[in-house]
């Protein structure tokens, strides 16, 4: 058995979603080889190379795939799939574009966002926001698989593997890539980082994050938001986390402003301790918060500030 | 140009779903059903589009068991000119919904297919994908941004960091994400209205299309539940539960 993994990355940093992919990956087993696509100065292979665990890099220089479209980088995994039993990749808005157009071409039936693997046909998946949780088992030959990256544990960096150049890919002439507007921040990134506070409709302002921001940065701490937060322009697409958002399960998850709902516990309920500050005691984000203010936001989140010091 | 909006019917999005107690699934009698909200964004879009005279007629093609047709007049009350149902399993796979899609379109010819990014259900976000795949058509997926200029189109993409812009050709699948619009509901007129337009039932194994599972369901459960938590008296209190009790900060 021969597993591909579709590396993922952002500004030159390999993400951190890859190394959870390749652990799930591992409890498949077999040999494990990556690809890395639009990574013009070789770095995001070099880390690729040091995971551990993985025999080999394939590092695809074509200008065709440099911005991952997915009318191009589709039949090149698809050119690769004939060597492999299983073809993998992070959960990510990259992997979630270009996965399924692989899987119909490989007439195959995609496994999305696997949070455990049962054997090397067997998978459990969330379904319905997480409120139920499915085992299913594929007849494919081949295996397209998505994988949810805060299920497995990160692997480590601790290995050399080799790193082989492919050149061979087309440009479907379907689409042109043009521009990113790309957030900036210096704080860690939101799927990873070990501490994330999430602000909601209660912020009312977008101007008021700053509170947030501040006791991010004691803390190191990403900050997210609920979709009503993006939806109402406080702060940008790339900050919701839930459902159809991003799904994060740090350390410490600290929710202002929130009331808790299903679609967005669905995208942080796995946080190992979970705070809420909420003026409505009956919140339903009351009943999945280990620890519960109930307070006016703009009373707390300040004093919580002074507080860390 | 004609627009396909593909409408799936899923469990209202507001209802907290249960489990079967033989584990084969979810309980789907007596609870309330709508349409996938992504679906409802993917209409709305449509009739913005007709509204502002870039497409002619809009198609809502339902795929599943005969209450769908419900799913269809809502598209239809919405504003959707005509709607196909093809009877098919409650449980159907994406790939066979593509499939299934793809005859469709085969038959209809339109420019444009507008899907919703993901069903509610199920999660799978793989649909509209696929049916780009298996026309060999480009694809914008998880959009928040739409501009058709003739054989072209300018779609502005939600992605994890940030926006993406990419010039897509027609005819094109487009996923739609939440901040492309916000649907309008049907009004009642519109409602009485939709009850006679056209609405056109096939039987997916009239279409020649393969729609086996390839998945088989072994067991659907409920997750572990979080025990529930204590309330903090003020801030102090919770600081220090985080540093003594929690060690997380
Ligand atoms: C298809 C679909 C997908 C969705 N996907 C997502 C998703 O991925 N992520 C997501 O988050 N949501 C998602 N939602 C939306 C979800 O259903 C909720 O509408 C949303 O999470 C609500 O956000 P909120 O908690 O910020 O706002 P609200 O529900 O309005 O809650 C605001 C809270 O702030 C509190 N508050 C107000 N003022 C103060 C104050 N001064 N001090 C303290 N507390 C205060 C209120 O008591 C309230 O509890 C989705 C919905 C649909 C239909």
């Amino acid at each position: 058995m021969s597993i591909l993994i579709l590396c993922d990355h952002e500004n030159g940093q390999l993400h951190s979603t890859t190394l959870n992919t390749v652990s799930a990956a591992k409890q498949i087993g077999g040999n494990i080889h990556l690809l890395v696509v639009g990574d013009p100065s070789g770095k995001v292979a070099k880390a690729a190379a040091s995971i551990g665990g993985v025999e080999k890099v394939l590092a695809a220089t074509n200008k065709a795939l440099e911005n991952k479209l997915a009318e191009n980088l589709a039949p090149l995994l698809k050119s690769l799939a004939a060597g492999y039993s299983h073809i993998m990749a992070p959960a990510n808005t990259t992997g979630k574009n270009v996965m399924p157009r692989l899987a119909a071409l490989l007439d195959v039936m995609q496994i999305s966002d696997i949070i455990k693997v049962i054997d090397a046909d067997k998978f459990q998946r969330p379904i319905y926001a997480g409120n139920a949780l499915s085992t299913v088992s594929s007849s494919d030959t081949t295996k397209v698989i998505t994988v949810r990256g805060t299920a497995f544990e990160a692997a480590e960096e601790n290995g050399s593997a080799a790193i082989e150049t492919l050149d061979s890919a087309e440009d479907a002439g379907l689409s042109i890539y043009m521009k990113s507007e790309l957030s900036s921040s210096e704080r860690p990134e939101l799927t990873s980082a070990p501490i994330v506070i999430s602000g909601g409709r209660g912020m009312q302002d977008g101007a008021n994050f700053a509170m947030l921001e501040k006791i991010a940065d004691k803390l190191g701490a990403a900050v997210g938001a609920s979709r009503a937060a993006v939806d109402a322009g406080f702060v940008p697409n790339d900050y919701q986390v839930g459902q159809t958002g991003k799904v994060v399960a740090p350390d410490l998850y600290v929710a202002v402003g929130i009331s808790g709902a299903i679609q967005h516990l669905a995208g942080m309920k796995d946080s190992k301790v979970i705070v809420a500050i909420n003026k409505d005691e009956e919140a339903p984000i009351f009943q999945v918060a280990d620890y519960g203010l109930v307070s006016d936001l703009f009373d707390a989140v300040p004093e919580l500030e002074k507080e860390l010091g | 140009m004609k627009v396909l909006v593909p409408v799936k019917r899923v469990i209202d999005y507001n209802v907290k779903v249960r489990v079967k107690a033989d584990q084969s699934g979810v309980e789907l009698a007596n609870v309330k059903m709508a349409m996938n909200p992504f679906d409802e964004i993917a209409v709305e879009q449509a009739l913005r589009l007709k509204e502002a005279g870039k497409a002619e007629e809009i198609i809502a093609v339902s795929i599943g068991p005969t209450q769908n047709q419900e799913t269809i007049r809502t598209a239809l009350a919405m504003g959707a000119d005509r709607g196909i149902h093809i009877e098919a399993p409650q449980d159907i796979e994406p790939l066979a919904v593509a499939k299934l899609l793809k005859a469709v379109v085969v038959q209809e010819n339109p420019g444009l297919v507008l899907v919703g990014k993901q069903a509610i259900d199920d999660d799978c976000n793989q649909t509209g994908q696929m049916l780009a795949a298996l026309l060999g058509w480009s694809q914008g997926t998880f959009v928040s941004g739409l501009e058709i200029t003739g054989e072209k189109a300018i779609v502005i993409r939600e992605v994890d960091g940030g926006l993406e812009h990419i010039e897509i050709t027609m005819p094109a699948i487009v996923t739609v994400d939440l901040r492309l619009n916000e649907p309008r509901y049907a009004s009642l007129p519109n409602i009485m209205k939709a009850k006679k337009k056209p609405l056109d039932s096939q039987n997916a194994t009239d279409l020649g299309v393969d729609i086996a599972p390839r998945l088989t369901i072994l067991k659907v459960e409920e997750p572990e539940t979080r025990a529930a938590g204590v309330k903090v008296a003020n801030v102090k209190e919770l600081v220090s539960k985080l540093k003594d009790e929690a060690k997380v900060i």
